[in-house]
């Protein structure tokens, strides 16, 4: 099957200016594609650069080197008809639904905002779309009317939802969707998105730092290590056999509700924190807590590059 | 093995604006020597309140424990008087919290903040005292103790600062440390890090630990037995592959299934619990669950369940282990033919 993609991310790089001449490089030369009808995940640890690579993409922020084409325009560079087409069909779920809500909006307000901007649907009929949306969420008719603070952290987070699918997107970025939620409600949430995603077509950029989640939910995975990308590959083949030493570090410090399995385990712990990424170190990021870091690795950085069908890495012991 | 704490029908309620919260609702457990419990559950069911009791952490104006014993060394906590509490804060019973920034004082060092503790309870000189805050930093994994001893919480990292608070706690050799979600806040890779110190401090030290989680994974690598909290009591307890390999509360297995784990098939769905927990202003009558729990008779939306003794220390309180639910989910599955 000959996949379309939808999103190009293209060498990708964002760097936060801070004062005093310090810069912050958040997403260092990021590359990758997300095809249509597919969840892409990003994984990585607090400051990996996974939420600014998602900003990027979106627009949220304007990116310091690099491109981003969405169905073959170019996001940065877009004007007029050619923005709102693209706010149309991007749309992002953040990770607090607290923050995210306007608390002096009523449920109906939020939800219908894009359409209002968008033109879309017109008096009653957007109100039967807005009640349509919230049943279709998992929500009922009479929430239309209350507002953010009657509802809990989940409803909450079905009502961002409702507001991302409310113009009709084909792309959804979550940026940490469920981090803020009980274990019993993220599964709701997360069954929701997967059926929300057959029933729409939907694509999605799944963001988040629970790999267990990620992997349920992604048909790809990409992780990510102090603003770039170490390896990328199907779910399966991640789990089943990664290949860069910081992927299989991950994998391995996740504890696994199993306690036997856990009791047995060979666990791989990795020494040390993640260094200051307004420092990063030379050549591979990494190379400061690698286990197997040879010379080579403080002289060169690492290229991105296919080793195996669909399976991408960026590590010197593949090269 | 020797008892050392032994909580018994625990109530803690908070006054507010709103009404009365019934936050801890009669939570019954023991910790033995040398041990690690962990209290499991999600956002509200009482857990943290509960560890925060045991210290006696909540101000009296706000929360108050209204019922239940806490014995530890012959003594009832809930009655102790203040002044005898705060010996024993630090010197028996140490607690650490999710946030280290927030739990630490950013304007001190961090070698005055570990000394306090030993000046306030072996009332040593201060020669001796730092002697012992580098020999618990050594232990708790900080590499050039005597200088770091002069640092201040922002020259830490996030994982560092985790190890400082545990050294805090430590310091005075407590026989419990309460940890309410130490590694939440911490990323995966230094989570583990850290589950690995506890184990290492217990090791050396024999201190018993509870540990507060609502991460089922930590609680299988670290937890000698668990207690899962539901709605302010404990639905479920008993030794750790019990609670994993044989759950016989609803609860318990639908916290199980809800949760992707790593090794699993993705296209088989997350089985998650409906709904939400109950409010506790006014709790239900019945069992707390009732309305969540795709089992529940109506037995359980009027009366509370009592606990059944399923052998080993496994103990459950749920109106399905009673013989007559049993008969009757019998009865009802027959016609069916299931």
């Amino acid at each position: 099957m000959q996949k379309k993609p939808l999103v190009q991310v293209k060498n990708l790089t964002k760097t936060f200016h801070l004062g005093k001449g310090m810069s912050l490089k958040a997403a260092d030369q990021v590359s990758f594609e997300i095809y249509e009808g597919e969840t892409l995940g990003l994984v990585g640890e607090s400051g990996c650069g996974k939420s600014t690579t998602g900003r990027t993409i979106i627009g949220l922020y304007q990116p310091t080197s690099g491109e981003v084409i969405f169905d073959g325009l170019n996001v940065h560079q877009a004007s007029g008809q050619e923005r709102i087409k693209l706010t149309r069909n991007m749309q992002m779920i953040f990770q607090d639904p607290y923050a995210s809500l306007n608390p002096r909006m009523n449920i109906s307000e939020i939800i219908s905002e894009g359409m209002a901007l968008n033109g879309l649907y017109k008096g009653k009929e957007r109100a039967e779309r807005v009640i349509e949306l919230l049943e279709m969420v998992g929500l009922q008719k009479e929430h239309a009317h209350r507002f953010p603070h009657e509802f809990s952290g989940g409803q909450r987070q079905r009502i961002g939802i409702a507001r991302a699918l409310a113009v009709n997107p084909r792309f959804i970025i979550a940026d940490e969707p469920i981090s803020a939620l009980d274990v019993s409600v993220q599964a709701q949430v997360v069954n929701l998105m997967k059926n929300l995603q057959r029933e729409q077509k939907l694509t999605y950029l799944f963001i988040a730092h629970d790999l267990a989640m990620v992997k349920h939910i992604s048909d790809r995975i990409g992780v990510m290590y102090l603003g770039n990308l170490v390896e990328m590959t199907e779910s399966e083949q991640l789990y089943d056999k990664p290949l860069h030493p910081y992927t299989q570090a991950l994998l391995s410090a996740i504890p696994v509700p199993d306690p036997d399995l856990e009791k047995s385990r060979e666990r791989m712990i990795i020494e040390g924190d993640v260094p200051s990424p307004i420092n990063p170190p030379s050549g591979c990021v990494f190379r400061t807590r690698c286990p197997v870091a040879k010379e080579v690795c403080a002289q060169q950085k690492p290229t991105w590059q296919e080793v195996e069908k669909n399976h991408f890495v960026a590590c010197h012991i593949y090269q | 093995m020797e008892k050392l704490l032994e909580v018994d029908g625990l109530q803690v309620a908070f006054k507010t604006h709103g009404g009365t919260i019934q936050a801890v609702r009669g939570v019954s457990f023991t910790l033995h020597k040398g041990e690690t419990i962990a209290i499991v559950g999600e956002s509200g069911c009482g857990k943290s309140v509960t560890a925060k009791s045991i210290m006696r952490l909540i101000p009296e104006h706000i929360g108050k424990i209204v019922g239940g014993k806490m014995l530890f060394q012959g003594k009832d906590l809930a009655q102790l008087p203040e002044k005898e509490m705060r010996e024993m804060r630090g010197s028996q019973i140490s607690m650490i919290f999710q946030d280290a920034m927030t739990s630490l004082n950013p304007t001190i060092s961090i070698g005055e903040q570990i000394m306090e503790g030993i000046i306030r309870h072996q009332k040593v000189p201060r020669s001796e005292a730092k002697r012992q805050a580098t020999e618990i930093l050594q232990l708790v994994g900080i590499a050039n103790p005597e200088s770091r001893l002069k640092q201040y919480l922002h020259q830490f990292s996030g994982g560092m600062r985790q190890r400082i608070m545990i050294a805090i706690a430590l310091v005075c050799k407590p026989a419990i440390l309460i940890a309410d979600e130490p590694t939440t806040a911490l990323d995966v890779t230094i989570q583990a890090q850290i589950i690995e110190l506890f184990q290492t401090i217990q090791r050396k030290t024999g201190v018993s630990i509870i540990m507060i989680t609502h991460d089922l994974g930590v609680v299988a690598k670290i937890a000698d037995r668990v207690n899962v909290m539901y709605a302010g009591k404990v639905v479920e307890s008993g030794p750790v592959r019990e609670i994993f390999y044989n759950p016989q509360h609803p609860y318990t297995k639908g916290l199980l299934s809800s949760m992707p784990r790593l090794d699993a098939d993705r296209n088989i769905p997350l089985s998650p619990i409906p709904g939400t927990p109950p409010d506790l202003f006014a709790p239900p009558a019945g069992c707390a669950f009732a309305a969540r729990c795709e089992y529940a008779l109506e037995v359980c939306r009027a009366h509370q369940p009592e606990e059944t003794q399923l052998g080993s220390k496994h103990v459950v309180s749920c109106w399905l282990q009673d013989p007559r639910a049993k008969k009757l989910i019998t009865a009802q599955q027959s016609p069916t033919g299931t």
